[in-house]
């Protein structure tokens, strides 16, 4: 695999932690943006559990991706609180807007819409995240302002 | 001319633009001036709130924006008072004087990160008080004093520790939920932010009381701020000497982690919680063992939420009497509660058990945002129920709740207004448990799959009747026969949706 030498140093650090697994995929999907397939074989040795147990919780976890996002991730809260605030709206503007369903990334790599349940900033919903920065009070003019990049990218 | 600015680099307040103005401020800084990123005090509806301390005086700011601070840079500091943003001394508003905090009491008042200014405060004196208790001491104050678990179930904080106090084993852990994945919460995140010491004391303390050397913090990762001030808030006390190997000079260790989550909503479960810190899936296991006799790694484990660790340091540092003082029957001290969703004044309110959810939303939260009339508070969560007009004179107190069949839960109250559709909330809790669900047992992972289906025939109105009742039986399943509360709680928010808001699931259909 491409990356051996970032894979070794993360194996390295968290072999011997009790529960390391979930860390060491953190540290791995912060060094490559997805967790590839080629490192379970690994990742299992290392830490003496089974390639299907690495598989099962990658799978598990929102977070864990197997290919890379696009090169840019916003997030829409979906939870109830920005529901009361008009998100179900927000969600299909901001799906026309960027011009990609929610849960998949555009066709150029640009950029991935997510769902979200939940950035802690339901006082003032609804609430987006773009690479991991959360915007609070978001209608559909401040999510046209903040998305300003990639939707010109879009329209060009 | 010493003149101190406060700006809270909480997240909320970070997400309304307060990073922005932090360095708009700090380019037209005269000498003697500083710029503190402080907490949030919870006034969400406030933020940014920039306060500005000269002679002893602090006066407050909000909602500000670059213009508002632009202008008032321009203008000599006499003319301040004047602008429209001013709102004088936070303290005096009606907001914070209906409050009593106790353990918000230090939220924004400074650097959450500043070790002196959390001793000024009475800091760590819950901690200096347990280190000259007998273990059994410290477990009988905390029983005393009445505290319950913040996280939801509201159990007898005093009673799980003394499982695990008298537990024998090699290790004990102390593990912290900070999964806070309910919409409508925030507390656990204001607090990590705000005054982060306050949940390591809580902890230290929590060790010594049970005998466990080791502690856990589990935060979602969707709080990456969070993680950050836990992060160095944790490596400041241990190079002051209240984690490690010689706590407060007493000889004895407590040594603390901080753990992320993976985002799964189910590690908000405890035992889903320790799988996950296991390294494997967040799976719920089946209940007994009790993780305070078979928790982590197998071994006896304090779980509880990050207000209830948070709370034993007041309890250690005041004692349980004045914490037992406040509260009513059996919900004693304070209550967290978080106003959110359609709120034109949203936030963190702390108070005493026992106000009605009318006075809170209607007084302090100011009513809807939108200005139209409330139709529905969903409390304690996404499995909390949907609350019609007639339940909002319920005190907020956990039996008062129950007796309702709501639940309190964390103490989320998110408000809705007459343009919501209640068919679409309870679909989406139904989505939402399918989508969430561990995948265990079969009531919650099939059942919820199966409920969006018949709500959806419901809705399309598809012999609405028949499909009514069986929607019912299968809520009736999930909540009997569900391994965990995800599952069963679920039928919570559906079925008050079904029950008080009939109108909504079969528009044309007047008998259903």
């Amino acid at each position: 695999m491409q990356d051996q030498v970032l894979l070794d140093q993360i194996l390295t650090c968290h072999r011997n932690e009790p529960g390391g697994l979930l860390p060491v995929l953190r540290d791995l999907q912060d060094g490559l943006g997805f967790v590839p397939e080629e490192s379970y074989s690994a990742i299992a040795e290392a830490l003496n559990i089974s390639v299907a147990e690495v598989h099962g919780v990658v799978s598990f976890y929102h977070d864990f991706r197997t290919e890379p996002a696009g090169a840019c991730v916003i997030q829409v809260c979906q939870a109830e609180s920005c529901q009361a605030c008009g998100s179900r709206e927000l969600t299909a503007h901001a799906e026309r807007r960027l011009g990609v369903a929610l849960g998949e990334t555009r066709a150029d790599g640009a950029v991935t819409l997510e769902p979200v349940y939940c950035l802690g900033n339901c006082a003032c919903s609804p609430a987006i995240a773009i690479d991991q920065q959360s915007h609070a009070l978001v209608d559909k003019a401040r999510f046209d302002a903040l998305t300003t990049q990639w939707a010109q990218e879009s329209d060009t | 001319m010493t003149r101190r600015y406060f700006l809270p680099a909480d997240t909320t307040a970070g997400a309304l633009g307060a990073d922005a103005l932090a360095e708009q401020l700090q380019g037209a800084l005269h000498e003697g001036e500083t710029v503190v990123r402080n907490g949030s005090r919870g006034a969400f509806w406030l933020e940014p709130l920039l306060e500005v301390e000269e002679g002893g005086e602090r006066i407050a700011f909000g909602p500000l924006d670059g213009r508002q601070l632009g202008e008032l840079l321009a203008t000599d500091y006499t003319q301040w008072r004047e602008h429209e943003s001013c709102l004088g001394s936070v303290a005096q508003l009606p907001w914070f004087k209906a409050q009593t905090r106790l353990t918000f009491k230090r939220a924004g008042i400074d650097d959450p990160l500043c070790l002196d200014g959390y001793l000024a405060q009475q800091g760590f004196e819950g901690l200096e008080h347990a280190l000259h208790l007998a273990p059994e001491d410290i477990v009988e104050e905390v029983l005393r004093s009445g505290l319950r678990g913040r996280g939801g179930a509201a159990f007898p904080a005093g009673i799980k520790w003394r499982t695990v106090a008298e537990a024998s084993a090699e290790q004990k852990y102390i593990v912290c939920n900070a999964d806070e994945g309910d919409s409508g919460t925030f507390a656990d995140r204001l607090l990590m932010e705000a005054d982060p010491y306050q949940l390591i004391e809580g902890m230290a303390i929590a060790g010594l009381a049970v005998g466990a050397t080791r502690g856990y913090i589990y935060l979602r990762s969707e709080y990456p701020r969070t993680w950050e001030v836990l992060h160095r808030a944790i490596g400041k006390a241990e190079a002051a000497g209240y984690l490690g190997d010689n706590i407060g000079n007493s000889n004895r260790a407590f040594h603390l982690e901080l753990r992320i989550g993976a985002g799964a909503y189910i590690c908000g479960e405890e035992t889903a919680m320790l799988e996950s810190l296991e390294g494997k899936r967040g799976m719920v296991r089946a209940k007994p063992p009790l993780p305070a006799l078979e928790g982590l790694f197998g071994q006896p484990t304090v779980v509880n939420n990050v207000l209830t660790l948070a709370a034993v340091s007041t309890v250690l540092a005041d004692g349980a009497e004045a914490y037992a003082a406040l509260g009513m029957e059996r919900s004693k001290g304070t209550l967290c509660l978080q106003l959110a969703g359609n709120i034109k004044r949203g936030g963190l309110l702390e108070v005493p058990f026992g106000m009605s959810v009318r006075e809170v939303v209607e007084q302090l939260g100011g009513g809807t945002r939108s200005g139209r009339p409330i139709k529905a508070i969903q409390a304690g969560g996404p499995l909390g129920a949907y609350l019609p007009e007639s339940a909002w004179d319920t005190p907020l107190d956990y039996e008062a709740f129950a007796g309702i069949g709501g639940m309190l839960g964390h103490g989320g109250l998110v408000v809705f207004d007459d343009t919501a559709d209640m068919a679409a909330q309870a679909r989406f809790a139904m989505a939402f448990c399918a989508e969430e669900s561990c995948g265990k047992c079969t009531p919650c992972r099939v059942g919820s799959t199966r409920g969006v289906e018949v709500i959806d025939k419901i809705i399309a109105r598809e012999d609405p009747a028949a499909n009514m009742t069986l929607l019912e039986d299968l809520c009736d399943t999930m909540e009997h026969a569900s391994l965990c509360a995800m599952g069963g709680l679920t039928p919570h928010p559906v079925r008050s949706a079904m029950t008080y808001f009939p109108e909504d699931f079969c528009k044309d259909v007047g008998e259903v």
